[in-house]
């Protein structure tokens, strides 16, 4: 804990602290089509696209109307990204020709990247073309962001319209996520990297001659457009297998502070922008706080984690798995951010975290991703937890429950249970089948509680859509690719169909005006309530498991043994 | 017979031996799988105590056994406090049927009489009671005046006058006519009267599950079915750790094992004590003689927020009461006191009484004190608007009344009306009170002051609904002065003067429009729709059949200040429920931390055989793997026992603002229930081992 460690991660929250307002007023004028900044550039191409999809932006849509054409618009991504992989080989911009993709694989990987989820069990620089990558991985990138905040902002008019049968139009939002916040904040920022030395160029794979005479072909390509996004979007689907580890990725500690931020910025900003939505400010910083809260104990926990000698090695401080350019502070926030975030982007090898610092990604993983979160999808899988902590403690004022004035009735209750709980299930009957059958367990690296633990992880990955692991097995296989596929679709659309639905029923209900019998839900109260609740329902449902997995780790650990 | 009163009274339900022997039988009775499976949490308790039972047969230890005899205890536990909630109901329902059976009624068919029984009765029948009859049915007056004994319904044992035409018409069957004779129209089918309505109340047997208790069921379902999932899959996870440690037969995952975890982790206290929770709250408002024809009433009644109260009866004492003497100039105080005191003796009216008593309390005034003189007294009449007296055979002559009819009295007798008594008049109708002019023939004494008069305490009550974040409006008929100044005084929020029946409604339609929920009191028969459109309408039990049909309660005292009451207990069930929902799933904590050091404690033992590292989560160091798991299952059977008063009692609940109360529920019910289950199962497992049984 040197003190140029504590001035970055002040410098961090500062500066998140700065941007969240700022950016979360543009996005509510963005949503709520009012004109902004960007209004007179992208206007009259928003405009254009209208125009050539046959759009009519203002025309209203009920939420099963909604929820019908998101669903489609995914499904349709997924069957073109599938596509696109099954006959690359066929297709220009391969200029290393790699063959057609295997059909598991190119599932897993179609899904993965339009879940927002961008789980790999490739290595992009061996597997997939140009094309491939800009046109399929990189347009998914920019519109699952563009869908998960679509989906908040939709849910977001569910809960402060009054008596009102719609949501919003999804092709407007999603129109307007992509072109006024995603495009021009990743432009931005690709600009950025390409200035700290990322590569951008269509241009071959270079062969070098190294001094020790080993030839090498060195990887390049569209880099820095596909990282900025990645970040920003909260994707994490790295050009290259390494990720942000890997120094075209992420040279500079300063890319790395700006990649981390990047993470952060628009989840951030999304709790601003709800405040602006409910017309009280204080309902978003609650959410903020409680966000931030649960960030900052994670990482407090892994960063003091990492610094413990370790019994086994007998070294002072983890740097095992970690690039010398990031240290340990720099790598653990990242590893916290990045599994808050559901990004997944990696800047240092997480199975090579200790048993407790990886224990809190794996946790963040399975509280659903509600730390800040996925873009639109953190907060708006947050809301379901309001909605749950309200419905259970909002009892306790003696009053039927209501959240902004209207009241949680079984409806409500039932979608948001599915909702938080279809990750859940999908992560235990899963890793429950893989610890069964022998192909679950047939690329396993390792014994011991970590072998368990790496397995567990990646279940928590894909369900929660988060995309990064652990490693250790071999998920390239049809075992892992089928299964964890089906996790990543579920862990992502059995929760926006219930929060469309939530959305649908609450945006007709009656307000009622609050009183000093309602029930609070701003406030460090609120705040406590609601983390007591995310950590109560991820620890009561994977207490068991983790103990199998990172708590009995730790403890072996602390007595010198390994497996 | 005052069948709601004296049960009401025989208080603590747990005290009562007989309830709780008839409570133990209906247990045993619920055990039925359909009765099961109407509680899918308990269900699932259910099914495992068979499991663990069919476990017994194959391999009968000690352990087998002790764990299976507590799962039944957690089922029938549960039952318990359901069939006793319900037992006091039953035993009310029980009484008021007796009443019923036996009833013979007197049929008037054109002019001929028939005897008929009073089940065969129908609606638009007439009948006929005289003194000492049983009324056989509900219905309206439409002959005669006769006195009622209602106190079979009410307990009140003051006879009322119910006669045909107004407000006063509605007769209740089982019911007794004192004296005279009505003829009465029937206004309902059989089994569907008051009373039957009463009975299927207070036996639950009708009763469907409220709003709050579906959804809060959901959540209770959705959690069990997370919770089997989690130990369903339990073994999958632990034999693949065995097999990365390479130490099979490390963990403990045995059926009854997982049967145990699962049935400690599910939220049986909850699931066992919702239902008795919501029959409690039907039954705390039958205890205050409050008939609410569904538990959904109730619950609305915790969410009102806005509560329309009718001024008399409720916030003022019914009628206005003299306050004060204002005399005239170059009056002495008590001259005119001693002329008001003798001018309202022959006023039988409350105004005119009350003066009398203010009299007496200021001046010592005793009527005896004139009673040599030649007195003749002149009686208060709705047509002059005065009373009096003459005395010493007309030379003094005292008159009290209205103030214009004494204007023109002292004027025709050639007084003068003097200015300062129109002005004392005019401060004091300004004031919202009643001006009544007191005067010796040509000579004005001064004023008395009449003005409403505020219940005690009522000030308080509406500030603390203030807090709980409820406004009261108050319904008046006089004229917007008057009441703003009782509007002040008693300290409501708001009022509606010079309020019409139809006014109310247009009332509650606007503050519903508003998104409030509305409670109302009301007994005319044009109360009735505003009884129907608020949220929460409770008719007195005196008014007519048309408001006891409208509202979704039935005051059988008729006291409209129960609304508050009402709504207390709405708010009491909800936090009831919030709490023990919040303890139940706050309990889980400790039970981990039992159960699963005890499942995996071998895992990665060094020594095979040894404890392994997980003990280090056996934070309670318990006995014996054994001890442990048992000790949680017997703390969760206990722990429904033990919270049986607490739900049919209600939590505590205290007037405070929606932030206190949720801390305080929290701090009391979360962290208490975080805290209590490891206290319990530690004490619990010295117990099991120095008894020698784990």
């Amino acid at each position: 804990m040197k003190p140029h460690d504590w001035v970055q991660i002040f410098l961090y929250l500062g500066i998140l602290l700065a941007i969240t307002p700022l950016l979360g007023m543009f996005m509510h004028r963005v949503f709520s089509g009012r004109r902004n900044i960007l209004s007179a550039v992208i206007g009259p191409l928003e405009r254009l696209i209208y125009k050539m999809a046959g759009v009519a932006p203002e025309r209203e849509m009920r939420w099963t109307e909604y929820a019908g054409a998101l669903f489609a618009f995914n499904i349709l991504g997924i069957a073109v990204l599938l596509a696109l992989q099954l006959t690359q080989q066929w297709l220009p911009l391969n200029p290393q020709n790699f063959p057609n993709v295997p059909f598991a694989l190119a599932l897993n990987t179609a899904v993965s990247f339009v879940t927002n989820t961008n789980w790999q069990a490739y290595s992009g620089e061996s597997t997939l073309g140009y094309l491939v990558q800009m046109a399929g991985l990189t347009v998914q990138n920019f519109v699952s962001a563009a869908t998960g905040i679509a989906v908040l902002i939709a849910l977001a008019r569910g809960l402060t319209r009054k008596s009102a049968e719609t949501i919003g139009n999804f092709w407007a939002d999603l129109v307007r996520a992509t072109l006024y916040l995603l495009a021009p904040l990743s432009m931005v920022m690709a600009i950025v990297l390409i200035w700290q030395g990322v590569p951008q160029t269509f241009s071959a794979y270079v062969a070098a001659k190294p001094p020790d005479g080993i030839e090498q072909l060195i990887p390049l390509g569209p880099v820095a457009s596909q990282i900025a996004i990645k970040q920003l979007g909260t994707n994490g689907g790295g050009y290259f297998g390494q990720n942000s580890a890997h120094p075209f990725e992420n040279p500079t500690p300063f890319s790395n502070f700006i990649e981390m931020l990047a993470i952060f910025a628009i989840p951030a900003g999304l709790t601003y922008t709800y405040g602006l939505m409910t017309k009280d400010r204080r309902q978003g910083w609650t959410i903020f706080g409680a966000m931030l809260a649960l960030f900052l104990a994670g990482f407090a926990i892994s960063w003091w984690a990492e610094l413990q000698p370790n019994a086994v090695t007998g070294l002072a401080s983890n740097m095992e798995g970690k690039e010398v350019r990031f240290g340990v502070m720099n790598s653990v926030l990242f590893s916290t951010i990045t599994t808050d975030a559901s990004c997944g982007a990696v800047n240092a090898m997480h199975d090579s975290l200790t048993p407790l610092a990886g224990g809190v990604a794996l946790l963040n993983l399975l509280l659903g991703e509600v730390i800040f979160g996925g873009v639109g999808a953190g907060m708006y899988g947050m809301l379901v937890f309001v909605v749950l902590t309200v419905f259970l403690a909002g009892l306790m004022v003696g009053r039927s429950p209501e959240y902004l004035g209207k009241k949680i009735e079984a409806h409500e209750v039932r979608w948001s249970v599915v909702a938080a709980l279809a990750p859940c299930v999908c992560i235990l009957i899963g890793l429950a089948v893989a610890c069964s059958i022998p192909a679950g367990s047939a690329t396993l690296g390792n014994q011991g509680p970590h072998g368990f633990s790496e397995m567990f992880y990646a279940f928590a990955s894909a369900a929660a859509n988060n995309g990064s692991a652990l490693a250790g097995v071999g998920v390239n296989n049809n075992f892992y690719n089928y299964t964890l596929a089906i996790c990543m679709f579920l862990g992502r659309f059995a929760i926006i169909g219930p929060v469309l639905a939530i959305a649908g029923s609450m945006a007709g209900k009656k307000v009622a005006p609050p009183s000093p019998g309602t029930f609070p839900t701003t406030g460090f109260t609120f705040a406590g309530l609601l983390v007591a609740v995310i950590l109560i329902v991820g620890a009561l449902t994977f207490f068991p498991a983790l103990t199998l997995g990172p708590i009995v780790e730790h403890l072996v650990m602390g007595a010198g043994r390994s497996f | 017979m005052s069948t709601l009163k004296s049960s009401s009274h025989s208080q603590s339900a747990f005290a009562d031996a007989a309830l709780l022997k008839l409570a133990a039988v209906d247990a045993l009775k619920k055990l039925d799988p359909r009765a099961q499976l109407r509680n899918p949490v308990m269900f699932v308790v259910f099914l495992g105590a068979i499991v663990t039972t069919a476990v017994c047969f194959r391999s009968p230890s000690g352990f087998n056994l002790q764990i299976t005899v507590w799962l039944w205890f957690t089922v029938f536990f549960a039952n318990f406090a359901e069939a006793l909630a319900e037992g006091r109901g039953k035993a009310q329902a029980a009484s008021l049927r007796r009443m019923r059976t036996t009833t013979m009624a007197r049929r008037l068919r054109g002019s001929t009489e028939d005897i008929v029984v009073a089940g065969d009765l129908h609606k638009g029948d007439l009948v006929v009671c005289e003194a000492g009859d049983i009324i056989p049915a509900d219905g309206d007056v439409v002959e005669g005046i006769a006195t009622v004994d209602e106190s079979a319904i009410t307990g009140e044992s003051a006879p009322v006058i119910r006669e045909s035409g107004g407000d006063h018409s509605a007769v209740t069957g089982g019911t007794r006519v004192i004296s005279d004779r009505i003829v009465i129209l029937v206004t309902n089918e059989p089994g569907n009267a008051f009373l039957d309505r009463m009975i299927a109340m207070v036996e639950s047997a009708s009763r469907q599950r409220t709003p709050n208790e579906i959804a809060l069921g959901i959540l209770l379902v959705s959690l069990t079915l997370v919770f089997v999932l989690a130990v369903g899959t339990l073994p999958a996870l632990a034999h693949f750790s065995e097999k990365l440690a390479g130490q099979a037969g490390a963990v403990n995952v045995s059926l009854v094992v997982l049967v145990s975890l699962l049935v400690c982790l599910i939220p049986t206290t909850i699931g066992g004590l919702l239902s008795a929770i919501g029959i409690s709250g039907i039954d705390r408002l039958i205890q205050r003689n409050v008939l609410a024809t569904s538990g959904r009433a109730v619950e609305a009644a915790g969410d009102i927020d806005v509560l329309l109260l009718d001024k008399t009866g409720t916030i003022t004492m019914g009628n206005r009461q003299a306050a004060a003497f204002m005399p005239a100039p170059g009056v002495e105080e008590k001259e005119l006191a001693v002329a008001a005191h003798l001018a309202s003796m022959a006023d039988e009216t409350p105004e005119g009484r009350s003066i009398v008593v203010l009299a007496k309390e200021r001046f010592n005034l005793r009527a005896h004190d004139i009673s040599e003189r030649h007195v003749t007294w002149i009686p208060f009449s709705a047509h002059s608007r005065m009373s009096g007296v003459d005395m010493e055979g007309g030379l003094i002559r005292w008159r009290k009344g209205a103030a214009d009819s004494m204007r023109r009295w002292v004027e025709e007798n050639g007084g003068s009306y003097p200015s300062e008594v129109q002005a004392l008049v005019e401060k004091v109708s300004a004031s919202g009170g009643t001006p009544l002019v007191v005067a010796e023939q040509r000579r004005v004494l001064g004023v008395v002051q009449l003005k409403d008069v505020v219940k005690g305490g009522i000030r308080e009550r509406f500030a603390q609904l203030r807090k709980m974040g409820i406004r009261t409006v108050m319904i008046t008929g006089d004229n917007p002065m008057t009441a703003a100044a009782i509007a002040v005084e008693a300290g409501v929020d708001d009022f509606m003067a010079e309020a019409t029946p139809e006014d109310k409604l247009a009332r509650i339609r606007e503050e519903q429009a508003k998104g409030h929920l509305v409670a109302m009191t009301g007994d005319g028969t044009n109360d009735a729709p505003a009884l129907a459109h608020a949220d929460v309408g409770v008719a007195m039990s005196t008014g007519t059949q048309a408001a006891r049909e409208a509202g979704n309660m039935v005051d059988l005292d008729s006291n409209p200040t129960k609304l508050i009451e009402v709504v207390e207990i709405g708010k009491q069930l909800l936090m009831t429920r919030g709490a023990l929902t919040t303890f139940s799933i706050a309990n889980d904590v400790a039970k981990y931390f039992a159960i699963i050091p005890a499942m995996f404690l071998g895992l990665y033992a060094t020594i095979p055989g040894e404890r392994g590292p997980l003990a280090a989560l056996d934070l309670m160091h318990l006995h014996s793997p054994e001890s442990a798991i048992l000790s949680a299952v017997i703390f969760n059977a206990l722990i429904i026992i033990a919270l049986i008063p607490l739900a049919l009692r209600g939590v505590q609940y205290r007037a405070m603002g929606a932030v206190a109360v949720l801390r305080r529920n929290v701090m009391v019910y979360g962290l208490g229930g975080v805290i209590v289950p490891f206290i319990g199962i530690k004490l619990i497992d010295l117990l099991l081992a120095g008894l020698g049984l784990a």
